[in-house]
């Protein structure tokens, strides 16, 4: 049994804890339920202890984490339900299927809690574009998560995909969705009442995805490609049925509690629900809808199949949940019953096949304080060459992997169905409408993993601000954040302590700007062969919009307008994108995050925004102020011309460093010279670069380029890449 | 005018469809694609989505449907039928307009705005429009490659049944999105009281759609039928 633990995940230590948990030996079934249970995927056991530093609560935070998902206030009595998850495992052994069934895990969270999704975003990290696997990988992930989510019918509404050679043997799927619900009518997972029924809905219990987290939770090796047969497969069909009937069930008073069945299974649904209510729960797996037969009770309790949920309903209330169920044609059956014995007791073929404490499963899951060591910060860099001249380095730049158009996926996925996309893909954050109202979400996801890897505590901190300022740049009060950390085999020291380095800058950042935690996962081992990803702490942002007429957009809005910086430039190239382009180096310190003036700018922006005093905003970010302009240019069809200012420094610098906290608008040039003043008594660094018009970019003294050659640098790369298979 | 909203299950666009007919000031009624019975309408209306997965053929199975009986014997009496995208899709497999539609030539899903031109003003639908007129509307599908034999393509041309066409235009990703024949983006029946098109007019409904280019069509609509 000790042999199969360790083959089941378990390390010897952790194994000799399951028979005092249990009190005795555990059958075979017991122990596939606690090397889930005490996974780290599940257990969260190197990462519980940090989790705790980061900041969880503002007063419009009605849930945080340790729910589904995470719950805040958005005013008239509704609520935003989100978070985001990995799916990285997964779907590098089969993209397809698992970025599809990232989607249908992701909504399945915000459904479960009362909400109707109304948003989807994706953040994608895959390997170097030569790589051989690289196409592929892209092809299958983009293809499965449009499949997913225009099959259920909600929108896409954008995210991130960029390449490097750290992720060649370890992509990342993070998938992010948001849902709406009446803020008194969340639903959560604590079961309650004895002898209430437990009911089963949705597909029927088949023999995929059996141990689907004990996967996450290892480093691959040449033999993860036998993995396969644990990635489960998606019909987004049924979950488009499954959302429609539980929110009709809802709107009932029917449900008392409710709970998707994710990574693990029932064994992790029933469990949580048990735990969270403190109660027992009895399950007869002989009423459990198989899609085979012949399964053991180890294998349904294991089964990762899609599209399942588990609920307590009101006594006398089972009618009408069988009625709504039957009429959305899912499969449904009360397959158990709340105790009151605190255990989790499981029937199989008139024998039982599995009966456990369920505290301990929770409560005395191994919890680790991982050794942690921080690398040191590289020195500055001495020098901020190659000296290029600009246009040839901005063509470089828009045309390169990470800042080239993605429009090639961005068509595949279905951004506007709900009919309430106000903002598409392609700015600062995409924005939807709260159905039937004139305000409107902001959602953005954001993370910069070569800073990250530089200086965790500079880049997880980054990772936020960032988050906060694209959501600023619409015009959205940021309020709350989901993350998703994305790290190596938190077992080496060096890697932990990327991990503690980014939670803490991300704790400084969530404080300085009031943007909490509310909800997020953390996936480990996200090594091949010992080679780790680059830390990546992805941040989905949540705000909101109070008048959908006063936002702001990318896109320049007309001719002769002035173009204001707002935020300071020192010419930060360390780890710049014009370094790893232009030079091939990733190097230097990544730039300093300075809370303060983040916080300062961005408000004084976002009240521009909402006196409707600017016409285009967008916020400078990777590749710096001149690939900022150049992209607010193309959005809009307008060009531009600007200027270097006297003392600047080295051109060079000043157009393509990444200094933080930076953003630029375009507004009448008759109220640029009031906008600059207003900045200067508020404390805010701002000032007039140059004005829209004409169909090319130019910056004086030092050439210009045309739109189109431009656009046709941006659009071409990733379609081109993507035929050349 | 009053409307009959069709949903199967799996019809993601039914809501929509309802806000855009709602805004151009008709009643609507949705009803469950399990019903037999429709209730005395001016218009029915099958909406975008992947009825019943599109796990079959795109329609194929919603084309089967109970209420696809009543939908029949209405438009054989006249009632006007519309259908968008994956409803443009069901028509065709119920047989109430010719052709069908084929994975798109690029065998990808696409969604983005194309432009559209207006064949003619002279229907139910398109009243509101002025014939050649060029419309901005988005187009979301996987299938949506027009297929009809060269007799039956002849025939669409000759009896005027072509609603929409896609066309050229400056915006990126303009022109024909999928492959279908003669830029086909929508069709009538002969009648021209049963249109399948595959762009969505209720995504370009609003001025926060970025566009309303689509808003013509439900106004033509309550206008022709009260």
């Amino acid at each position: 049994m000790a042999a199969l633990a360790r083959e089941f995940g378990l390390s010897a230590e952790e194994y000799a804890r399951v028979p005092a948990a249990l009190g005795r030996t555990p059958n075979l079934t017991e122990l596939g339920i606690f090397s889930v249970m005490w996974s780290e995927h599940c257990s969260y056991k190197s990462s519980r202890l940090w989790l705790k530093e980061l900041p969880t609560s503002a007063p419009w935070v009605i849930r945080g984490p340790g729910e589904n998902a995470g719950v805040i206030d958005i005013g008239d009595g509704q609520a935003a339900v989100f978070k985001m998850e990995s799916h990285n495992h997964p779907s590098f052994i089969e993209p397809y299927q698992g970025a599809a069934t990232g989607v249908g895990g992701i909504l399945r969270d915000v459904f479960t809690m009362g909400a109707r999704p109304v948003a989807n975003m994706n953040a994608l990290r895959f390997g170097a574009p030569e790589h051989p696997r690289t196409r592929h990988l892209v092809a299958g992930v983009v293809a499965g998560i449009g499949g997913y989510g225009n099959c259920v019918g909600v929108p896409t509404v954008g995210g991130e995909c960029t390449f490097h050679p750290a992720y060649n043997g370890n992509i990342l799927v993070n998938a992010m969705s948001v849902g709406i619900a009446e803020a008194d009518r969340i639903f959560y997972a604590a079961a309650a009442g004895i002898g209430n029924a437990v009911i089963y809905v949705g597909s029927k219990t088949g023999r995929d995805g059996i141990h689907g987290a004990t996967m996450a939770s290892a480093e691959f090796d040449e033999a993860s490609e036998e993995k396969r047969p644990t990635v489960q497969v998606g019909d987004p069909f049924t979950e488009k049925l499954l959302i429609e009937a539980c929110l009709e069930l809802m709107a009932t008073d029917a449900i008392i509690a409710i709970q998707d069945m994710g990574a693990a299974g029932l064994t992790c649904s029933s469990v949580e629900m048990a735990d969270k209510g403190g109660v027992g729960i009895e399950l007869d797996l002989d009423r459990v809808p198989l899609r085979e037969s012949g399964m053991s009770a180890y294998e349904i309790m294991l089964s990762e199949s899609q599209e399942r949920m588990l609920m307590v309903v009101r006594p006398g209330a089972e009618e009408v949940a069988l009625r709504v169920f039957e009429k959305w044609e899912l499969d449904v059956a009360v397959v158990g019953r709340v105790t009151d014995t605190g255990r989790l007791v499981v029937r199989h073929q008139g024998a039982i096949a599995a009966d456990i404490p369920v505290r301990p499963l929770v409560d005395e899951a191994p919890l680790y304080d991982r050794p942690w060591t921080a690398a040191p910060v590289p020195a500055p860099l001495a020098d901020g060459g190659p000296a290029i001249e600009p246009m040839q380095a901005l063509r470089r730049l828009l045309a390169c992997p990470d800042l080239a158009s993605k429009r090639w996926l961005i068509e595949q996925y279905d951004h506007m169905v709900m009919a309430d996309t106000v903002q598409r893909p392609g700015g600062d954050a995409a924005v939807v409408r709260v159905h039937g109202t004139g305000k409107g979400l902001a959602v953005t996801t954001d993370c910069t993993p070569r800073y990250c890897k530089a200086d965790p505590r500079a880049g997880g901190a980054q990772a936020v601000a960032e988050a906060w300022r694209n959501l600023t740049a619409v015009g959205a009060r940021p309020l709350a954040i989901t993350d998703c950390m994305n790290f190596g085999n938190p077992e080496k020291p060096e890697i932990m302590g990327q991990f503690v380095g980014a939670i803490q800058g991300m704790a400084e950042a969530c404080r300085a700007l009031d943007f909490p935690v509310v909800s997020g996962n953390v996936s480990f081992y996200n090594e091949t062969q010992g080679r780790a990803i680059l830390p990546t702490p992805a941040i989905g942002g949540v705000g909101v919009i109070a008048d959908l007429s006063r936002q702001a957009r990318i896109g320049f809005a007309g001719e002769g307008e002035a173009i204001v910086l707002v935020g300071a430039t020192q010419g930060h190239l360390g780890q710049s994108l014009y370094r790893r382009e232009l030079a091939g180096a990733e190097d230097g310190p990544p730039p300093p995050v300075d809370l303060a003036a983040e916080r300062r700018n961005g408000d004084f922006v976002r009240a521009l925004i909402a006196d409707g005093a600017v016409r285009a905003c967008h916020d400078v970010s990777d590749g710096g102020l001149l690939v900022a302009l150049a992209e607010m240019a193309l959005a809009g069809g307008i060009g531009a011309t600007i200027e270097v200012p006297a003392g600047a420094g080295p051109a060079t610098a000043w157009l393509f460093g990444e200094d933080q906290g930076r953003y630029l608008v375009a507004l009448p040039a008759e109220g640029a010279a009031e906008l600059v003043e207003r900045a200067a008594s508020e404390g805010v660094p701002a000032c007039i670069i140059g004005s829209t018009g004409g169909d090319a970019l130019t910056v004086t003294g030092a050439g210009h380029i045309s739109l189109n050659e431009l656009s046709e640098l941006h659009e071409s790369w990733l379609p081109a890449y993507m035929a050349g298979g | 005018m009053k409307a009959a909203v069709i949903v199967f299950p799996g019809s993601n666009c039914d809501r929509d469809v309802k806000v855009a007919l709602e805004a151009a000031e008709s009643r609507v009624a949705m009803v469950w694609h399990g019903d037999a019975e429709l209730p005395g309408v001016d218009l029915i209306v099958l909406p975008g989505g992947f009825a019943h997965g599109d796990y079959l053929r795109c329609g194929a199975m919603a084309a089967h449907s109970p209420v696809m009986a009543e939908v029949k014997a209405q438009a054989q009496r006249g009632v006007p039928v519309l259908g968008i995208c994956n409803g443009f899709q069901v028509l065709c497999e119920a047989g109430l307009l010719p052709g069908a539609l084929l994975p798109n030539a690029g065998l990808k899903f696409v969604c983005r705005d194309v432009q559209v031109a207006v064949e003619t003003s002279q229907s139910v639908f398109t009243n509101a429009y002025e014939a050649g007129q060029v419309l901005r509307i988005p187009v979301a599908h996987h299938d949506g490659q027009y297929y009809a034999d060269d007799d039956d393509l002849a025939r669409l041309e000759d009896l005027g049944q072509i609603a929409f066409r896609y066309v050229d235009g400056p915006a990126p990703g303009a022109g024909n999105p999928n492959g279908s024949a003669h830029d086909i983006a929508g069709v009538f029946n002969e009648g021209k009281t049963v249109l399948g098109l595959m762009p969505h007019p209720e995504r370009a409904a609003d001025p926060m759609h970025g566009g309303s280019d689509g808003c013509g069509l439900f106004l033509g609509l309550v206008r022709a039928l009260g």
